[in-house]
């Protein structure tokens, strides 16, 4: 803990003091922040912080959430027809784990003071978004393997860095999440080689999936960094450690030569080792279709919406029975005696 | 050690295709929950289950032969499980119902395999463990369905009453099995009232068969609903003959 | 904070035996025993732990109820734990 100066703590010390000593003790407030943040300590719930970082974490938490049970429709919508019974194990127990890593985020987002069902709303009317991703369709069995791939891939590029928030519950939020996904991105390769590997038609239908997802999983980082309003503010709050376009960097680093070992092409002519920048370049990214689909125009934005709320409003009643049970045989708040 | 006879070794076979079958039916139908649970929470506690099921219907199907073969390449005719398990979800009630009914036989079923020393014995001790936290989730869900509001009891009632045709067919002999087959239906019949009576659900008083001579699920004749699931679950694995995933 | 009156909870866990209950993180469930199940689902699925808690976030009472206690005890009412509030002279070196 990082002790604020001799003077300013003296001039919080009157109690309901005048505006000025007000304004000193937000002032002072201030400081500690900062220095604990720039300190690279963790933010706990209790402790005081900044308005704005406080709104910040939840509307990015919050959306980080919406992601992972939004997440689960395009996938699930593979579980009932996978080709092995192997596959759907490996699958049912993915789109598992999403639901338990929006549990764990909505749990982080909670100690804000925001309740998930007040999350829940602002997701199904649409005032909080979550990765836009997820509004595209999952046409074939392939789609599968790619969004293991490239889109868990893009995510677990994105969400190392959030091991580190500044934010406490939302760093260990992450350990948890990441930890949990190591067997997500590899069970989406996996699924891709089997197919690269296999019959004529298999390989085409690995090829159309990475044609179809790729542009889309770069898009994943966010806009560049020039245009990004978020980027700059969370940076100095160590919300975020990198900037959209140095995590996409990083991405496409690490996909290049594993496209290459499956065999398969990214749709992408511009793409080449730059031996001066020690990276690979590549093409201009299509970010009209990225703001056409933030704004609800994806292919399957309503599609993914209603269905959540389908699902909510299909277990309303399920709630409400449970919570009347426990009224019924609870002494108190909680204690069940069935 | 002496070599099976012709007939134990199909009536075995038989035995793990019937118990397999019903697990890897009530998997695929838990498995069409995926993100329209009530709850969040409940869509973790519902995909373990399904998994538990998928695992016990691998390690079963691989006793009889090639698990996916077996999954994916027979017909609507030639599946062995009982027609409880393959009744579509309905609502929330329903799938308790089913959960109730199939869970608590799958336990007491077990229990008697694990106890014996057949060769179900020591895949029987592992699954009753799973099928034990099964039955609880079912029988905590009734309770607060049955004993909820006025809608929860209603639709839990309407579920008991509408699955309970499919509970006779639990216990008809299995060839392959070795079972006390009245113990397990007094046991079973036991549980379940006792369940439903602290979830002041009335006991369904109809009959527990379909009245139908040629027989259930154990026999090949399903429900009409199961042959969309099996199209459901079969059609890419057969649009690519003789593909490895 | 409830769910459609379903309380929060917090759950601990115990990875193994030898080792105390850690805060593991929270759900929603409307009565404990309900509680025990999801967390059991949620935070044990991959054999995580041998035990677990789970206690009504309500219940908990935490040591500092105003928010800004943490960063401000220090400073405020315990100067003297913090070196700065020592004068030492001028040159004198490694204290």
């Amino acid at each position: 803990m990082t002790a604020v100066t001799a003077g300013t703590a003296e001039s919080t010390g009157a109690p309901g003091g005048s505006d000025a000593a007000v304004a000193a003790e937000q002032a002072a407030y201030e400081a500690v922040f900062d220095a604990a943040v720039a300190a690279d300590e963790r933010i706990e719930p209790r402790d005081w912080m900044p308005e704005a970082y406080r709104a910040s974490l939840v509307r990015q938490i919050a959306q980080h959430a919406h992601s992972e049970i939004i997440g689960m429709q395009p996938e699930a919508n593979w579980i009932t027809r996978a080709p092995s019974l192997r596959r759907k194990a490996i699958l049912m127990a993915k789109v598992q784990d999403e639901a338990g890593h929006g549990l764990y985020l909505y749990s982080a987002a909670e100690t804000l003071g925001t309740s998930r069902d007040e999350l829940l709303d602002k997701l199904h009317s649409g005032r909080q978004k979550y990765s836009s991703i997820f509004n595209y369709p999952t046409l074939t069995w392939a789609d599968v393997g790619a969004i293991g791939w490239l889109v868990d891939g893009a995510a677990i590029t994105n969400q190392v860095p959030l091991c580190r928030c500044s934010y406490g519950p939302y760093a260990r939020a992450m350990v948890r999440v990441c930890k949990e996904e190591s067997f997500h991105q590899r069970q989406g390769y996996e699924a891709l080689l089997a197919l690269s590997r296999g019959t004529e038609a298999q390989h085409a239908m690995a090829q159309d999936a990475v044609d179809r997802w790729w542009w889309p999983s770069l898009m994943m980082f966010g806009p560049p960094d020039a245009e990004s309003t978020h980027t700059a503010q969370a940076m100095a709050w160590k919300i975020k450690r990198h900037s959209n376009d140095e995590l996409r960097q990083r991405f496409v680093d690490i996909a290049v030569p594993q496209a290459e070992a499956l065999g398969l092409t990214l749709p992408d002519p511009d793409l080449r080792w730059n031996e001066e920048r020690g990276h690979y370049d590549f093409g201009p990214i299509d970010w009209t279709e990225f703001w056409d689909v933030l704004k609800g125009n994806g292919p399957c934005n309503d599609q993914r919406l209603s269905k959540r709320r389908q699902a909510h409003e299909d277990g309303a009643w399920v709630r409400e029975a449970a919570a009347a049970y426990a009224e019924k045989h609870t002494g108190t708040h909680g204690e069940a005696q069935a | 050690m002496s070599t099976p006879t012709t007939h134990e070794a199909a009536a075995f076979a038989g035995a793990a295709l019937a118990l397999g079958d019903d697990a890897l039916v009530l998997s695929q139908r838990l498995g069409e929950w995926a993100g329209a649970a009530p709850v969040l929470e409940e869509e973790v506690a519902l995909a373990n289950i399904a998994l538990d099921l998928l695992g016990q219907a691998r390690v079963l199907l691989s006793l009889a032969g090639d698990e996916d073969e077996l999954a994916f390449l027979r017909e609507e005719r030639s599946f062995r499980n009982v027609q409880l398990v393959e009744q579509p979800n309905g609502d929330f009630a329903h799938t308790i119902a089913r959960q109730l009914y199939f869970s608590t036989y799958q336990r007491l079923l077990y229990g008697q395999l694990a106890a014996g020393d057949g060769p179900f014995s020591g895949l029987a001790a592992k699954a009753v463990k799973e099928v034990a936290y099964h039955q609880d989730h079912a029988e905590h869900w009734t309770l607060r369905l049955g004993d909820g509001t006025a809608e929860s009891h209603d639709r839990m009632q309407r579920a008991c009453d509408a699955l309970w045709r499919y509970t006779g067919e639990l216990f008809q002999p299995v060839d392959g099995l070795d079972l006390d087959h009245e113990a397990l239906e007094s046991a079973w019949l036991a549980s379940v009232t006792d369940v439903l009576g602290r979830a002041t659900i009335t006991l369904p008083s109809g009959p527990r068969t379909g009245a139908w001579a040629a027989g259930a699920g154990r026999q090949g004749l399903h429900t009409e609903s199961f042959g969309r699931m099996l199209a459901e679950m079969q059609h890419l694995h057969r649009s690519h003959p003789g593909a490895t995933w | 904070m409830t769910s459609d009156g379903w309380p929060l909870w917090e759950v601990f866990v115990r990875s193994r035996r030898g080792l105390s209950h850690t805060h593991a993180g929270s759900l929603h469930a409307p009565d404990a025993e309900m509680a025990l199940r999801n967390a059991r689902d949620l935070y044990t699925r991959r054999s995580e732990g041998v035990s677990i808690w789970v206690v009504p976030s309500t219940a908990i009472t935490a040591s500092s109820p105003d928010e800004k206690d943490p960063f401000f005890e220090p400073a405020a009412d315990k100067p003297y734990r913090h070196p700065t509030f020592y004068e030492i002279p001028e040159g004198v070196k490694h204290l």
